[in-house]
């Protein structure tokens, strides 16, 4: 018996990233942009999800999405209202979605009926940062009832995104959110990020960051 | 809480290139885990001795070499380190950058694997 070293260099998920890498191509050969979608829970996905869904389906536009869940089904039947097409995963306590669960749950789609795949994350702001699922772009959300100083408390996530979402911009003045101070947090993390700030219920913001996801797919670039 | 599932594959992904080369057992496992993994070393510590059992790499060691975050700093021209994670900016001159040159590591460096070949 002997003793030896072995230098492999290996991605502890290269498994999962290759798995990534496949359907990201995969996506983008059939014209999808993908979207994943992260925040803790409670910062307004499935809301925020539901308007944009809704009005760009309204605007003629092909979308479809996976929502991530412990349990329950609810929020695909919310999504499922604006007449997209839209699939459930539960991962019966995974605290993340894995490259693996999008492939075997879009397995039956055809990619020609899509232009825009958007993945609802499991509520976390911790686990999903680690796991590639073949987007184009990680969309992190962030209500303003959580506090200004949630990026400087997640920066990991925060700074794994590319593009920030401030929800419920309609309870700013209520909560007393300094929304200055909330966006300073953000770029203090990720500097150069992209931020929008919305109101899923009363459709402040909506508008400019559909815009911006049409821009995305037309552009394939921030 | 995501360490066990990455303690899973960290033992998938060792058990593989351990058998490809013939080993009998795998004694340690050297990882590179940078500041931006999002992964906690002692909760990956604690999952480890759990994913390992009955594999190849049960009784193993895991020896972890945490990884800061370097940033390039266009306005210094070089690579600096952050001494946390709140502030991606240059220490040195203050300008912001998300240029990141390391720190997303999560990454088997090399085993320490015991095998039957003498010539080895």
């Amino acid at each position: 018996m002997t003793t030896r070293l072995l230098e492999i260099r290996t991605g502890v998920l290269s498994k999962n990233d290759q798995l990534a890498a496949t359907l990201r191509r995969r996506l983008q050969d059939a014209g999808i942009l993908t979207l994943n979608f992260v925040s803790s829970p409670g910062s307004g996905k499935t809301a925020f999800l539901e308007r944009t869904m809704r009005d760009m389906t309204t605007a003629g536009m092909r979308v479809a999405a996976l929502v991530g869940d412990l349990e329950t089904d609810n929020d695909a039947q919310r999504l499922a209202r604006s007449g997209a097409q839209v699939k459930q995963i539960m991962t019966h306590g995974n605290c993340h979605l894995e490259a693996d669960m999008i492939c075997a749950h879009m397995a039956d789609w055809d990619l020609s009926a899509i232009d825009y795949l958007f993945i609802e994350n499991v509520g976390n702001l911790v686990c999903p940062s680690a796991y590639d699922l073949g987007e184009d772009l990680r969309v992190v959300l962030l209500s303003v009832t959580e506090g200004e100083d949630k990026p400087l408390k997640y920066p990991v996530m925060f700074h794994s995104a590319d593009v920030a979402v401030i929800t419920k911009l309609d309870l700013a003045e209520a909560c007393e959110c300094d929304l200055r101070l909330m966006r300073e947090n953000i770029l203090r993390v990720r500097p150069g990020m992209r931020i929008f700030e919305v109101s899923a219920k009363k459709g402040a913001g909506i508008q400019s960051y559909i815009d911006f996801t049409v821009e995305a797919r037309n552009h394939r670039r921030i | 809480m995501h360490e066990l599932s990455i303690a899973y594959a960290l033992v998938e992904t060792a058990t593989q290139a351990a058998n490809d080369s013939g080993a009998r057992a795998v004694t340690v496992v050297r990882l590179r885990l940078g500041a931006l993994s999002g992964v906690v070393q002692d909760a990956l510590q604690f999952s480890y001795d759990i994913a390992t059992q009955g594999t190849l790499l049960e009784g193993s060691r895991l020896e972890v070499e945490a990884l800061p975050v370097i940033i390039h700093c266009d306005r210094c021209d070089r690579d600096v380190a952050l001494p946390n994670i709140q502030l991606f900016c240059c220490p040195v001159c203050n300008a912001p950058s998300a240029k990141i040159v390391q720190g997303r590591e999560l990454e088997i460096a090399s085993l320490e694997i015991e095998d039957d070949n003498p010539t080895a």
